[in-house]
């Protein structure tokens, strides 16, 4: 079903804003964070006005009333992405503190000097320090599968790299930058074949794609509200109960226990045994409100609209001399177009095209070693999201135009 | 539009008029801006006073940074280390006449930063030095 765009953007308050007199804003960083729609404003809202008490331990009517809304958004959560059950649905910071969760907690206790971790060169700066952190404290070895010039992972060199028997494999399922959308089943399943662990770094692939963690038979997958439609400070990690259950814990202190002595504990059943100290509650309401926003309007005709944008977006960069963009070509790839644009710094460009009230990002976008890769130090990076248009691509276009007269 | 990017930005961006190296030097001193990596290099010649001779940038980024970077070097021949010592964000601003929010500030003064680091002789140029 084709989206209706207009009454989408109605949903987005922050669309109608203006970033200076008469200019209204263009986003299109919602790879880096995504807007959001009034539907998850109210309930966060709603939440901290009618039902605002800590979870779990109390009794009276607004502690029941949240623990019921902080759970019942976790059963939203685990239906989103088809988790077999709520149990399997950690609540983090982020993406980042979900892989950080099973780089402390799996990692520590499963692996030793020498055993190899598979990453790849695509990956976002939360998807290589904490095993880079690992390699220094506990000697694993860290190995990564290529990316070609195309922006494409090379699988000959992962099933070569599989002959090491590695003891984890972890790769984004979409790249923040090229917008490579992986093989994510392929990958997982020869990761499988050779006897490793997968975890997916979903921070791109859950705001975008229709994700089926039981399809896709990832041991672990990470991803965070707020590039999906949600509030910062919430994000998730699933991972198959067998092993979440067979992990020790992640941090220590209140609702991650059973049972406390003075110089012992028991620690908590799953998702609590992995959810310290009280958690961002009106945050988790506000993600169930979010994964209920894009489920009504369907992830499959969000993925669709993208990419009739996302093909317009590069047809329409490509002819502008002097614009070269990263990646693969739109079929191959979410809703990303970063670009460099010959003899301007891509900050010179996004600070010009902020004058006309759009919004892109430039940077490495936490992936330099990927920058290195291709010789170049930063890109400016537009993003689209369901409530982006073809006009406001033509808008980016001008602007680009704008700035090579500038610079000219 | 376009405060920001004033025709003095500009001009000094795409045809500076100290950039390269001297060798040999007195002090010479580079850094990166992590953000975006900008890099600029200083060079400087120094004479019996103290006084600054000669100086050149090198180093590659945005107009922002190689622009003011420009500008700064213009303005410090002729002046004593001991008065470099004393420059600030102030001093850049009023170089390149515009104001900046926080994330752009630091392209600004990178060169600033890197000058001053050479001239106290740090190992480490930190943004204490410019504030």
């Amino acid at each position: 079903m084709k989206l209706n765009i207009t009454e989408i953007r109605k949903d987005f308050p922050i669309l109608e804003r203006e970033t200076r007199r008469g200019v209204r804003v263009i986003y299109l960083d919602s790879t880096a964070t995504s807007q959001k729609p009034v539907q998850v404003i109210e309930a966060m809202n709603d939440y901290y006005r009618r039902s605002n008490a800590n979870i779990h331990r109390g009794v009276h009517t607004l502690a029941e009333e949240a623990t019921s809304m902080y759970e019942g958004a976790r059963e939203k959560i685990a239906r989103f992405v088809n988790a077999c059950s709520a149990r399997e649905i950690i609540y983090t910071r982020n993406t980042t503190e979900s892989i950080n969760l099973v780089a402390y907690s799996w990692a520590r206790a499963n692996l030793k000097a020498g055993d190899l971790v598979i990453l790849t060169e695509m990956e976002h700066h939360s998807n290589l320090v904490p095993w880079q952190m690992l390699q220094m404290e506990r000697g694993v070895e860290l190995d990564f599968i290529p990316v070609t010039e195309d922006g494409l992972l090379d699988l000959e060199t992962y099933k070569a790299l599989l002959d090491r028997h590695p003891k984890l494999v972890s790769f984004t399922h979409m790249s923040n930058v090229l917008g490579t959308i992986n093989p994510a089943a392929e990958i997982i399943r020869l990761g499988h074949e050779a006897g490793a662990m997968v975890l997916v770094d979903g921070a791109q692939s859950a705001p975008h794609l229709q994700v089926d963690v039981q399809a896709l038979d990832a041991d672990f997958y990470a991803f965070s509200a707020h590039k999906m439609c949600g509030p910062t400070g919430i994000g998730v990690l699933y991972g198959k109960t067998a092993f979440l259950d067979s992990m020790p814990p992640f941090l220590g202190g209140g609702d991650m226990i059973k049972e406390v002595k003075l110089r012992s504990f028991r620690a908590n059943s799953l998702p609590h045994k992995f959810e310290a100290g009280t958690p961002a509650i009106a945050e988790a309401v506000g993600f169930g409100a979010a994964v209920e926003y894009l489920t009504q309007i369907g992830m499959d005709n969000i993925a669709a609209h993208e990419n009739e944008i996302t093909e317009y977006a590069l047809e329409r960069l490509e002819e502008i001399p002097g614009v070269k963009i990263f990646g693969p070509s739109a079929d191959k790839k979410g809703g990303v177009a970063a670009f460099t644009l010959e003899g301007v710094h891509p900050h010179d460009v996004a600070q010009i095209l902020d004058q006309d009230g759009i919004a892109v990002r430039a940077g490495h976008h936490c992936a330099q070693p990927l920058h290195e890769k291709f010789g170049i130090t930063a890109t400016s990076r537009a993003s689209f999201y369901l409530y982006n248009t073809k006009d406001e691509v033509d808008m980016l276009v001008n602007g680009i135009y704008k700035v090579k007269e500038m610079f000219g | 539009m376009d405060d920001l990017y004033r025709e003095i930005i500009i001009e000094h961006y795409k045809n500076p008029s100290y950039r390269g190296k001297l060798d040999p030097h007195d002090i010479s001193f580079a850094d990166n801006n992590p953000l975006c990596g900008d890099h600029i290099q200083i060079d400087m010649r120094v004479d019996d006073n103290g006084v600054v001779t000669e100086a050149m940038f090198d180093g590659h980024g945005c107009a922002i940074s190689q622009a003011s970077a420009d500008l700064l070097i213009e303005s410090i021949i002729g002046k004593p280390l001991e008065e470099l010592k004393k420059l600030n964000k102030d001093y850049i601003l009023e170089l390149l006449g515009i104001e900046l929010g926080p994330v752009r500030l630091k392209c600004a003064l990178l060169s600033l930063k890197v000058l001053k680091a050479g001239v106290y002789g740090l190992g480490e140029a930190s943004d204490e030095l410019v504030e």
